[in-house]
């Protein structure tokens, strides 16, 4: 047994904190970690103390006796600020965003509490790339979560993405000769091609087909919603699903 | 045999990039595709790892292509100025007619022979002024590097104090034939009997770090010398290697032995490539004397060295991105469990050991652990080999027992009127001469051995900054906080350097830092604000003196920031100002 914010959590051998979490339904907030992908440790989003240390739950394995606290306000305020980091690190401008509404990092911004970027903007200069037919990449809005990356390699079986360069300099470059996507062999049923958090690789000719309001997190909490239901759904959620709508209230609507 | 993962040198990844910067003076689309295919590899992996170090460029540099430290002990971006102004050209521009390329670089280890830099790829030190015109000259001239005076290229040892290691004798093969008789088990117990603990800065028992990786599971196991020695300030393992390697390799070949690895790797930086010829030529010599090779000396195993040179990216220095850079790859450091000494490798159990430690192993194993217990304090035993620079009479090489006291050394090293001493490298602690009572060792003041001094003619929130800047510079960018937060906190010591801070941007910066220190993924993360937390909590009244205002607000110069508009409409008017 662990223990999570004082409630007991059984585990298995092999299991990080993070995992064990999940299995129990307790929300550890994450954006670099998905289930099935190897573990990152990247975003720190998921970063909860440890008997008094700070471990990034989705890498550390849990072991028997551990004392974690996660859902604490002085948690809860670092992770604000880490996400308030990955927001004026790169050009998050959601109302023009297609991914606005299912995006994790504006979820878990809404879930933390964020009212703004706290931060002066970096403003970085990054490219577009629209060469492939049915996939756009915009790399303002990347967090370098390495999702695509670990999807490609480890789902996919082939080595789509990688991140290049150092520091704030960093970002998504495509394993290609020109390093264009049309030039990748990426196909748009690729895990990769639906796994990206945010709107930095967004499939074509399905923009806003769920409108602002209705979405996966105008609709839930990013606490409460299952991540992999998203990649799965993309693009027909929620349409029917109306009446969810008039009980909770979306994000936008009055 | 030699492990099926056994790399060949000449094909290693950065080596081949380095001979194509080299060449082409920079690395074109065209040639990461072609290395790609040439040795393997994913196109995206070569890319990566051309961006991520320094010393590959995507457009051409100059022919002569000149790298100024701006390391506050080894560089003065005054000349670096000077010679840009003498040439004609930016920094960080190449000349139009492809000539020269101006730009700095982090530390280059030359903190005790002042302003150095490096001219494609080869060191040069104690540059004056007058010498700048000079060089001008050469370069104009397209003099070519070997005509340049040779005593440009001198690289001393500076060696002001010699204890344990320093002051004895050491024959080659020497260590090795004193394990004759003894089993692997004998000699860890032999180390760690003398107490040694690593030098590289973490001072994890050594004893302990071979036993575990002797014990781990594997198919082969590796030893890696870490000879990144990277921290500004520091350059103690420059000497080892320049006039101790035969010690150096004797003390992998020894771990070897005791681990059970038959292949070991060396890591230069790349900035210590001068002494890559050097280094080779005690490699063959060894092979040649039996001190590598198979069966050893006839000690029934076989072992030997390979040497892998970086190119410049301090972030290396932590072992787990020195593993990945070894392994062709960014230099971003692993998820820890596992450790190297289970994991490292190519998977397999790893020992990284910093030179200094591989020294102290092949001594102990040689004169035994009571020779090595008669230095230091109980719990740190032995000596340590300090690299001081700075502001003192005397800057160089002192090894001391630990337990010496900060006074004692600026006393030797002939400081005056010192303000503040840099102990660790921006990585360790800014200590205030209220402190210099304190002593250096694992239950005091723990260092790699970088003590930087700063008398009272320093402009101490100027070196703040410009350990801030060499932080945000070196940042691998793997993490959020480290990424995000060292660009925030070099932002923040810039708004309060030029005048333009207030008690509120103190106060972020305190709060960054904070989290910067506790939530980073790495060492590197988990250092960086200490300058800065430091330099608030020791030096509050240097912060203050340079505030706008000590309000709890937020300032904005907005007359400033109107500058980029008044210079596009050309226009420097009262009307255009605020
Ligand atoms: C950012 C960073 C840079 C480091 N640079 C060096 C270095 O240049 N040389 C070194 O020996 N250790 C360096 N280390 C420490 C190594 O990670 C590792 O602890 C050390 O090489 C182990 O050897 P030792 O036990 O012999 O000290 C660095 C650590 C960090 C976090
Ligand atoms: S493109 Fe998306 S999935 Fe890939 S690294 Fe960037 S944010 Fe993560
Ligand atoms: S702490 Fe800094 S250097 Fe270390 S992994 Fe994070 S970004 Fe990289
Ligand atoms: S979810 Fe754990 S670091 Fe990103």
């Amino acid at each position: 047994m662990i223990t999570i914010d004082g409630t007991e959590v059984p585990f298995e051998a092999g299991q990080t904190i993070m995992d064990a979490a999940l299995a129990a339904d307790i929300y550890i907030p994450h954006l670099c970690h998905k289930p099935g992908l190897s573990p990152h440790g990247s975003c720190k989003l998921c970063t909860v103390d440890v008997d008094g240390r700070a471990v990034s739950a989705c890498t550390l394995p849990a072991a028997e006796g551990q004392k974690i606290e996660n859902n604490t306000p002085a948690l809860n305020e670092v992770r604000k600020t880490i996400t308030q980091m990955l927001f004026v690190e790169g050009n998050h401008l959601c109302p023009s965003c297609e991914k606005s509404g299912d995006c994790t990092l504006q979820a878990v911004g809404y879930h933390l509490g964020m009212l703004d970027g706290h931060f002066p903007q970096f403003y970085p200069r990054r490219a577009v790339d629209a060469s492939h037919p049915t996939l756009m990449l915009d790399r303002d809005r990347c967090i370098m979560c390495e999702l695509c990356v670990r999807a490609s390699r480890e789902i996919d079986g082939k080595d789509v993405f990688a991140i290049s360069g150092r520091g704030t300099g960093r970002q998504l470059i495509v394993n290609s000769a020109t390093g264009k996507l049309a030039d990748s062999d990426i196909e748009t049923d690729d895990l990769a091609a639906h796994i990206c958090p945010v709107g930095a690789i967004l499939i074509k000719d399905h923009g806003y087909e769920v409108p602002i309001g209705r979405r996966t997190f105008d609709l839930h909490s990013v606490a409460e919603t299952d991540l992999e239901e998203i990649i799965l759904k993309k693009t027909v959620h929620h349409d029917q699903d109306d009446e969810s709508v008039e009980k909770e209230g979306g994000m936008y609507s009055a | 045999m030699t492990s099926s993962y056994q790399l060949n040198q000449t094909d290693h990844l950065l080596h081949v990039l380095f001979n194509e910067q080299q060449k082409s003076l920079h690395i074109s689309n065209a040639a990461i595709t072609s290395i790609a295919a040439q040795l393997n590899l994913p196109r995206a992996q070569v890319e990566s790892v051309v961006d991520f170090y320094s010393f590959f460029h995507r457009t051409p540099r100059g022919r002569f292509d000149i790298l100024f430290s701006n390391c506050t002990s080894c560089g003065d971006l005054k000349l670096m100025q000077q010679l840009c102004e003498r040439l004609q050209v930016k920094p960080d521009n190449t000349r139009a007619d492809g000539l020269v390329s101006i730009g700095q670089t982090s530390c280059i280890g030359m903190c005790d022979h002042g302003v150095s830099l490096l001219v494609n790829g080869i060191t040069l030190t104690s540059i004056s002024a007058q010498q700048i015109d000079h060089m001008a000259e050469l370069i104009e001239a397209e003099t070519a590097l070997a005509q340049w005076p040779a005593s440009w290229f001198k690289v001393g040892n500076n060696i002001r104090k010699e204890g344990l290691l320093l002051a004895s004798s050491f024959e080659p093969g020497g260590a090795l034939k004193a394990m004759a008789g003894r089993d692997g088990a004998a000699i860890i117990d032999e180390i760690t009997a003398a107490g040694l603990k690593g030098r590289g800065g973490a001072g994890f028992a050594t004893g302990m770090k071979w036993k575990f990786c002797r014990e781990a599971q594997g198919d082969t196991r590796y030893v890696v010398c870490n000879a990144d020695e990277g921290e500004p300030g520091t350059f103690k393992d420059r000497i080892l290697l320049n006039s101790h390697a035969d010690t150096v390799f004797e003390g992998m070949t020894i771990c070897g032995s005791v681990i059970g690895a038959k292949q070991g790797y060396l890591y230069l930086r790349g900035e210590y490539r001068y002494m890559l010829a050097a280094l080779e030529n005690t490699l063959q010599q060894r092979r040649e004397k039996g001190l590598l090779g198979s069966n050893i000396l006839g000690l029934g195993f076989d072992f030997d060295i390979h040497i892998v040179i970086g190119a410049g990216a301090y972030i290396c220095g932590e072992e787990s991105a020195l593993i990945e850079s070894i392994e062709e790859k960014p230099g971003i450091p692993r998820i820890r469990p596992p450790f190297p000494v289970t994991q490292g490798l190519w998977g397999q159990p790893t020992v990284v050991n910093n030179v200094e430690t591989l020294v102290a192993a092949a001594r102990i194993v040689l004169h035994g652990h009571h020779w090595f217990v008669s230095s230091g304090t109980w719990q740190s035993r032995g000596s340590k080999l300090l690299s001081v620079s700075g502001d003192c009479a005397r800057p160089g090489i002192y090894e001391y027992g630990f337990g010496i006291t900060i006074n004692e050394i600026l006393n030797d090293a002939g400081a005056e009127h010192v303000q503040a001493v840099q102990i660790g490298g921006p990585a360790g602690r800014l200590i205030p001469a209220d402190h210099f009572e304190h002593r250096i060792a694992f239950e005091d003041l723990a260092t790699g051995g970088s003590f930087m001094i700063f008398d009272h003619s320093r402009d101490l929130l100027e070196v703040i900054h410009n350990f801030a800047r060499f932080f945000a510079h070196e940042s691998c960018g793997f993490c959020t906080p480290c990424r995000v937060g060292t660009t925030l906190l070099k932002n923040g010591m810039d708004k309060i350097c030029s005048g333009h801070g207030t008690a509120h941007d103190v106060d972020e910066m305190n709060r960054t830092a904070a989290l910067v220190s506790r939530r980073s993924h790495c060492g590197l993360g988990m250092t960086a604000p200490n300058p800065i937390r430091d330099g608030v909590k020791y030096f509050p009244e240097l912060f203050e003196a340079r505030l706008l205002h000590q309000e709890m607000e937020p300032e904005f110069n907005l007359d400033a920031s109107l500058e980029e508009a008044r210079n596009l409409t050309h226009r420097d008017d009262e009307e255009a100002h605020l």
